[in-house]
């Protein structure tokens, strides 16, 4: 209740003002479609204009750290952990998840669709050295990618040609993977609205492992004083509003849901 | 083969529904790119015709300096200019990145060694050729300069053309101190880039035609203003 | 007319190569009207032009003007032996000089008028000038030369292309000019036409000025070996 009319009150102060704010986000947040179905209503519920910079997680850090965007939007938890650890930003806000899946091609030589976990899903491919596609770019996918492997207890030094880094967004990776016909670990959302499947398909998801967090970091304006404080706390609450719950939850591709909200109030 | 041809047909929608992203991203890209080529002629051609006429002790240390700089990677120009207009570099308090300034600035970087080295190859032989009258008429640098240029400029459109393409087609450095913003640093090569990386490849290859013939657009547009061909003429 | 020299050479030597091809010279200049040089191929004609004009630099030595090195520069005017043409129309190479002295729009249209004129090519005055003939092109050299109304006009070699009616022409045109005050000096292989226009000769060898005389006793009673057998046709080596 009282974090309605918080709301409403924040619409209606912000409403007559047309505000920009930089925003850093992930490819996986872009390529998915959310941003296209968010900043619209963003711009009309709080009257600010979010100038969304699409880049890796890395790159988004780097950004934040610098001071040149006013907040971001990542899913890297540790890296995160260590960002605001270091006092970049002042605090981390879980907004919601997607999930990781597993795409390879349609005839599955690593039998990955008779997985039961992750690991075991990634240690087929491994063991039978089909071709793998990493993100290589540092982005929270590739984290993810990584922490698996190591989960795994594999050793990456080891992998031969097989596994081949690319060191592109999520877009470039499965358009790689597709004409390699090769195994790829991706975002649900950036797989489904991607538009060059070929003969790719969807062969493991589900294992709670997976589980991709996204959280908002505004930019510490103790280090940054230029940077927009008051636009960036309104966007957090806007985030983490009913109303970006409803449009999170309610977004779709093919009939499938892709985001989880997830913000506590 | 069926790839292209559903590009040329996403192109030809494009145009032909005047949808307004494509008019937004293709006004934004000849701003961006013929404002750095004013900016660049504005440098280059003094700067090109000056290296022809003047004799100085390290001379041909910068003519091939010139020379190298048109190889430098255009995303490397990218990377530097966003240190140094990054809030965390010394340039950061004139809060340019970002902004098609950025780019505008990026981009006249990258094509000003490119159109004044072709400048001074140009001006060098019309230079040999005026050298004892324009000494004999006790002309200023100054004017040799302007005389220099006007009576070559038929070589030097050439070398502003060059310049242009470099700079309309340019993707690396200014998705990096642009950071392709939709509705604000946006263009064509960057949405380009960017639709590539969604798989849609129709659309990538749509706006890649659409990039081509406003490139043939403003080359042929030049070529008639200065009637090149016109007969009987120089 | 004065008789005081106007333009003094002292010790003037240009070296090419550590070659020597001119001096070392003591050489003064007096008087208008024509002062034509001669001599053999190689004798260094164009260089002794060059140097008094100054846009050849003495390896030593020194050029001297009666007037201040700046007023000297204003008034003087060179003619190459191949003319430079400016890459554009005729009207504008003989309008530059004086848009480089800015004169007024309607002054250079007046000169440019009358000069386009005097040389005949009124009605080609919008053509592009390296599309002349050889001999167009030299009277046009001729006529941008005069243009500027200078002092001092230095020909090298002026006709030395040309059919027998244009070099009539710019044999005329260079009568006017001295008769109206300008002094000339100009480089000839025609002996013909020194004896026409020349009042004082220089006779020129290996670099050295080997006769300086007034035009009739030159050319009736030479007082140099050189310049004897120069007029009498013999090769000089």
């Amino acid at each position: 209740m009282i974090r309605a009319i918080l709301f409403a009150l924040i619409c209606a102060g912000t409403a007559i003002q047309a505000e920009t704010l930089r925003l850093a986000a992930t490819t996986s947040f872009n390529n998915s479609g959310l941003s296209d179905a968010l900043l619209p209503m963003i711009a009309q519920d709080i009257g600010l204009d979010v100038q969304l910079l699409v880049v890796g997680t890395g790159q988004a850090l780097r950004l934040a750290q610098s001071g040149d965007v006013d907040a971001i939007l990542v899913h890297s938890k540790e890296a995160e952990l260590a960002f605001v650890e270091a006092g970049y930003a002042s605090h981390r806000r879980e907004i919601m998840y997607n999930d990781f899946v597993v795409i390879g091609p349609s005839d599955d030589p690593a039998q990955v669709m008779a997985a039961t976990s992750a690991i075991e899903a990634l240690l087929r491919i491994a063991a039978v050295q089909s071709t793998f596609v990493s993100r290589g770019d540092d982005s929270g996918t590739h984290r993810k990618e990584l922490s698996l492997w190591a989960a795994a207890g594999t050793d990456r030094v080891e992998f031969t040609s097989w596994y081949r880094e690319v060191g592109a967004g999520m877009g470039a990776s499965l358009n790689s993977a597709s004409a390699m016909k090769a195994y790829i670990l991706a975002d649900r959302a950036s797989w489904l609205n991607f538009g060059n499947k070929g003969d790719l398909a969807l062969l493991f998801s589900g294992d709670p492992v997976l589980f991709n967090q996204y959280a908002y970091l505004p930019v510490s304006e103790e280090r940054h004083a230029h940077v927009k404080a008051q636009a960036a706390r309104n966007l957090e609450q806007w985030l983490v509003s009913p109303r970006a719950k409803s449009i999170i939850n309610g977004y779709e591709i093919g009939g499938e849901a892709l985001f989880v909200f997830n913000a506590r109030p | 083969m069926s790839g292209i041809w559903a590009g040329m047909v996403e192109a030809f929608l494009l145009v032909w529904s005047l949808d307004a992203d494509l008019i937004d991203i293709t006004l934004r890209s000849l701003k961006v790119s013929l404002s750095a080529l004013v900016i660049a002629c504005a440098i280059a051609l003094p700067l090109g015709t000056w290296l022809a006429i003047r004799r100085f002790r390290h001379r041909r240390f910068v003519i091939a300096t010139l020379n190298a700089l048109m190889g430098l990677p255009p995303v490397v120009v990218g990377l530097i200019v966003y240190l140094l207009l990054s809030r965390a570099g010394p340039f950061g308090v004139l809060d340019l990145l970002f902004t098609p300034t950025a780019m505008i600035i990026a981009q006249v970087i990258i094509i000003t060694p490119l159109i004044a080295s072709i400048t001074h190859q140009a001006m060098r032989e019309l230079w040999s050729e005026y050298h004892d009258l324009l000494i004999s008429l006790n002309t200023t640098h100054g004017q040799r300069i302007a005389t220099l240029i006007w009576d070559g400029r038929r070589t030097l459109m050439t070398a502003a053309l060059a310049g242009f393409g470099r700079a309309i087609g340019e993707v690396g450095a200014i998705m990096i101190v642009g950071g392709n913003i939709d509705h604000v640093t946006r263009v064509l090569t960057t949405a380009i880039a960017l639709e590539t990386g969604k798989g849609d490849f129709a659309l990538a290859l749509g706006l890649g035609v659409v990039l081509i013939a406003l490139s043939l657009c403003v080359n042929l547009t030049i070529h008639s203003l200065s009637r090149t061909e016109r007969e009987g003429r120089w | 007319m004065s008789r005081d020299p106007f333009v003094q050479l002292q010790g003037v030597v240009v070296k090419r190569r550590a070659k020597a091809v001119l001096g070392p010279m003591d050489l003064e200049l007096s008087g208008g009207g024509f002062t034509i040089v001669l001599g053999p191929n190689g004798a260094g004609k164009t260089t002794l032009l060059k140097v008094l004009h100054g846009v050849e630099r003495v390896t030593s030595g020194s050029v001297t003007w009666s007037v201040s090195d700046k007023t000297a520069q204003q008034g003087q005017a060179y003619v190459f032996q191949s003319p430079v043409m400016l890459r554009r129309s005729v009207r504008a190479n003989l309008a530059y000089p004086l848009q480089l002295l800015g004169l007024s729009k309607a002054e250079i249209a007046e000169r440019v008028a009358h000069w386009g004129a005097r040389i005949g090519l009124s009605a080609v005055l919008d053509f592009p000038a390296p599309h002349l003939s050889g001999g167009e092109q030299q009277k046009l050299a001729l006529a941008r030369a005069l243009i500027r109304r200078p002092d001092t006009l230095f020909l090298d070699e002026p006709c030395a292309n040309l059919d027998g009616r244009s070099t009539r022409e710019i044999e005329d045109i260079l009568c006017e000019a001295t008769q109206a005050g300008a002094r000339i000096i100009m480089t000839t292989h025609d002996l013909g036409q020194a004896r026409r226009l020349a009042d004082r000769v220089l006779f020129l060898n290996k670099g050295q000025v080997e006769e300086q005389a007034r035009a009739d006793t030159f050319f009736t009673a030479p007082k140099s070996s050189g310049a004897t057998a120069f007029l009498n046709g013999d090769i000089i080596e």
